[in-house]
């Protein structure tokens, strides 16, 4: 068992045996989730601060019981509403959680690299929960597990990861997890969804989504944000369908017992036909969901255990 | 405004591209006399300063340096700049017009101009402003401008996108001879844009903006000049794809002339790491390939001009998310140690820095300094190139402290600097 973070702010960091790590420790979270008494304790005492700037339900839920299943107090902030309309900056705002004394910050930011730049700030163990286009590491564990639950194994897989590729904080957590634990990484999306040199990070970038999907074991959808669609990076909704549009004959290409994934909140009929979506042969779009609380939990609790032993040793020691 | 000897020197001339020994002979604000080899002999009655052989060379001349006043004093006032740049060894500073409110009225000229004279202790020639506000609807007064000593019309980082508003003010500048420094970008592909756009944009989810779109304002500028005739200064490319248009423009004869950052030459997009917002500038870092060909286009004469780009912002502007940061950097105080990489890098000479750095502005512009010629104004700076420095920011003489080379070892020290054979530092 290794893990030495601080902080969970990206995947860039972690090394492939942290990454074990927290799927190992996930699992046995994944089975008291399912067990009648859903209650552990190694949070307990510790005040876990939720601070969300982008909207979110479902990450924000997810932490949420997370953090209550393990005895943590739990509080919301809905950072929207509040401070930064008053003209606070980020780092005041820190500050002030700060002196509240959390021990886990949980911090979802609409631009890159501000979560970086909060726990420079503070002495608690932070979590991203997405960063602007920059990483979003537990959906990328959660992934993970999800992947490693239903193929049995976490390597010399092929992948391929779908749609707008460019604005996706989870495809950029996925791409650097996949690659670290040595799997192949294919893009499938129109040029204008696609990273500039995205090739450099060892993944086949793929412009055809038959071609991409040739005899890959996974299919990882991304949702298309509404805001996209109008004639700015597709020319319409339809054509966007009928070309990336994950369907019974695309999907035909992919390897016969090829999975289903999508990190939610699906555009049906946008990049998923609804019927595939609901295949419980295929899909596993609810478990990833129920991997997510494993996850986070795992993930928490480890961070809380570097933070213990991080605060026995006396800062000038 | 003594008479003195400055003997035992390592003299740096631009103009003749050498570096011999000898002695330079000052008398009432001028340079009397340069005397190499042997026949440096001291005159008499003359106050002698023995430079030790550190490197004597003419005081920098810093095209496009952003003193905050009017509006954010807090950033920088004359004062503060003008303490840095002597310390820096920059004896003129050609000043931006991107201030707040923007100096686009030869009121507002007359206002830098008297503010310079009384605070800072070395020369300052403002630019003002291409359009009123720098919105790019309505140019400027340039005739009273002109008469009130603005040296250069910019926008600064402003693009006068409208072409026809931008036509006329080429035009109407071309019969006034006035010079027109611009920073050639399209507007519209590079809005937005925190960094260069490649594989580190990629990786950290920054929006980013491609080098191509330089070369498309460089491309937009040349036709224009070629339509009008204007004297233009390019003032801070930083990417190899737009080299070509611009040796196009020369060798076709256009009155035009570029510059690049002492950032673009010393830094690339690598830099930034961690999301350091101290390396946000603009345009921004490029890739090292990009860095290394304006090295060499500085060495071949393609770009005439290096300047430090100065960009004072206060700690609230830079600790903020990286794209919501506010771009630049200090760099009077760093631009000669920064320069000497590349004399210690083996890429540029002392009298290739030095042309770059002090003679060919000075010439752009019209002005008599920026050469170790008899006759020629007094304003020195000696230095010792190899003299190691750990850069702590907090020593600036700048009120902000926004470097990127803060820690950054480095060679290079300024001993003392003189105005009109005035001294207005030493070490």
């Amino acid at each position: 068992m290794t893990f030495r973070q601080k902080h969970l702010l990206g995947i860039e960091g972690l090394h492939p045996d942290e990454i074990r790590t927290v799927l190992d420790l996930s699992e046995k979270y994944v089975d008291l989730n399912r067990s009648a008494n859903k209650h552990g304790d190694v949070l307990k005492g510790l005040t876990q601060i939720n601070m969300f700037f982008e909207n979110s339900t479902r990450t924000q839920s997810s932490f949420e019981i997370a953090g209550k299943r393990l005895g943590a107090d739990v509080m919301n902030m809905a950072m929207q509403a509040s401070s930064i309309k008053k003209g606070e900056t980020l780092i005041d705002t820190a500050l002030t959680l700060n002196a509240m004394h959390p021990d886990l910050l949980v911090v979802r930011h609409p631009h890159s690299g501000a979560v970086n730049l909060l726990a420079e700030k503070v002495n608690c163990a932070v979590l991203n929960a997405g960063d602007g286009k920059h990483e979003h590491p537990t959906q990328a564990l959660l992934d993970a597990l999800t992947i490693r639950y239903a193929k049995g194994r976490l390597h010399r897989l092929s992948v391929a990861i779908c749609g707008d590729i460019a604005h996706s904080r989870v495809a950029r957590s996925n791409i650097l997890l996949l690659g670290k634990m040595e799997n192949r990484v294919r893009l499938i999306g129109p040029p204008t969804l696609m990273p500039a040199e995205i090739g450099a990070f060892g993944v086949e970038v793929f412009e055809d989504m038959e071609e991409g999907l040739k005899d890959v074991d996974v299919v990882m959808m991304l949702r298309l944000q509404k805001e996209r669609m109008d004639g700015g990076f597709i020319p319409s909704e339809r054509e966007y369908y009928h070309r990336y549009g994950l369907d019974a004959e695309k999907l035909a290409h992919a390897k016969p017992d090829a999975i289903i994934m999508h990190p939610g909140p699906m555009n049906r009929g946008v990049e998923i036909d609804g019927t595939l979506a609901d295949d419980i042969n295929r899909s596993v779009i609810q478990d990833q969901v129920e991997m997510g609380v494993a996850v986070r939990m795992a993930a928490m609790e480890l961070l809380a255990k570097n933070l213990e032993a991080a605060r026995k040793v006396p800062e000038d020691a | 405004m003594n008479d003195m000897l400055l003997t035992n020197a390592r003299l740096i001339d631009p103009e003749a591209g050498t570096e011999v020994a000898g002695a330079v002979q000052i008398s009432g604000g001028r340079i009397a006399a340069v005397l190499t080899g042997v026949e440096a002999a001291p005159a008499t009655g003359l106050q002698v300063i023995d430079c030790s052989g550190k490197c004597l060379a003419p005081g920098i001349v810093d095209l496009g340096v952003k003193v905050c006043e009017p509006g954010e004093r807090h950033k920088e006032s004359f004062r503060s700049a003008g303490r840095a740049a002597a310390a820096g060894g920059v004896t003129t500073m050609i000043t931006r017009p991107d201030t707040l409110p923007a100096i686009d009225s030869p009121e507002q000229l007359e206002f830098v101009s008297r503010r310079a004279a009384e605070a800072a202790p070395v020369r300052i020639h403002p630019m003002a402003a291409l359009t009123k506000g720098r919105q790019g609807r309505e140019m400027v007064e340039i005739g009273f401008l002109l008469d009130a000593g603005a040296v250069a019309f910019s926008d600064a980082d402003a693009v006068v996108a409208d072409t026809k508003v931008y036509t006329r003010c080429l035009t109407y500048a071309r019969s006034l001879g006035a010079l027109v420094v611009a920073h050639p970008q399209e507007p519209i592909l590079s809005a937005g844009a925190a960094t260069t756009s490649g594989k580190f944009a990629s990786l950290k989810g920054l929006p980013a903006v491609s080098p191509m779109a330089e070369r498309l304002g460089l491309e937009r500028d040349m036709t224009l000049v070629e339509m009008t005739g204007a004297r233009y200064h390019a003032d801070s490319l930083s990417t190899a794809v737009a080299l070509p248009v611009l040796e196009r423009a020369k060798k076709a004869g256009l009155d035009v002339t570029a510059g690049v950052n002492i950032h673009h030459l010393t830094l690339n997009v690598l830099d930034i790491g961690d999301y350091r917002t101290f390396f946000k500038i603009k345009p921004p870092l490029r890739d090292e390939d990009d860095r290394l060909a304006m090295v060499e286009a500085v060495g071949a004469g393609l770009i005439d001009i290096i300047s430090s780009m100065h960009t004072p912002q206060d700690e609230e502007s830079k600790r903020l998310p990286f794209e919501e940061a506010a771009s630049g950097a200090v760099a009077l105080e760093t631009f000669l140690p920064a320069a000497l990489r590349l004399y210690h890098a083996g890429q540029l000479s002392l009298p290739q820095l030095f042309r770059a750095m002090a003679l060919n502005p000075a010439e752009r512009l019209g002005l008599p300094t920026g050469r170790l010629a008899e006759g020629a104004p007094a304003d020195l700076v000696l230095f010792d190139p190899d003299a190691p420095i750990v850069l702590d920011r907090f020593t600036l003489r700048s009120k902000s402290k926004n470097t990127p080379f803060d820690g950054a070892r480095m060679q290079g020290k300024v001993l003392r600097t003189w105005v009109g054979g005035t001294e207005v530092f030493a070490a």
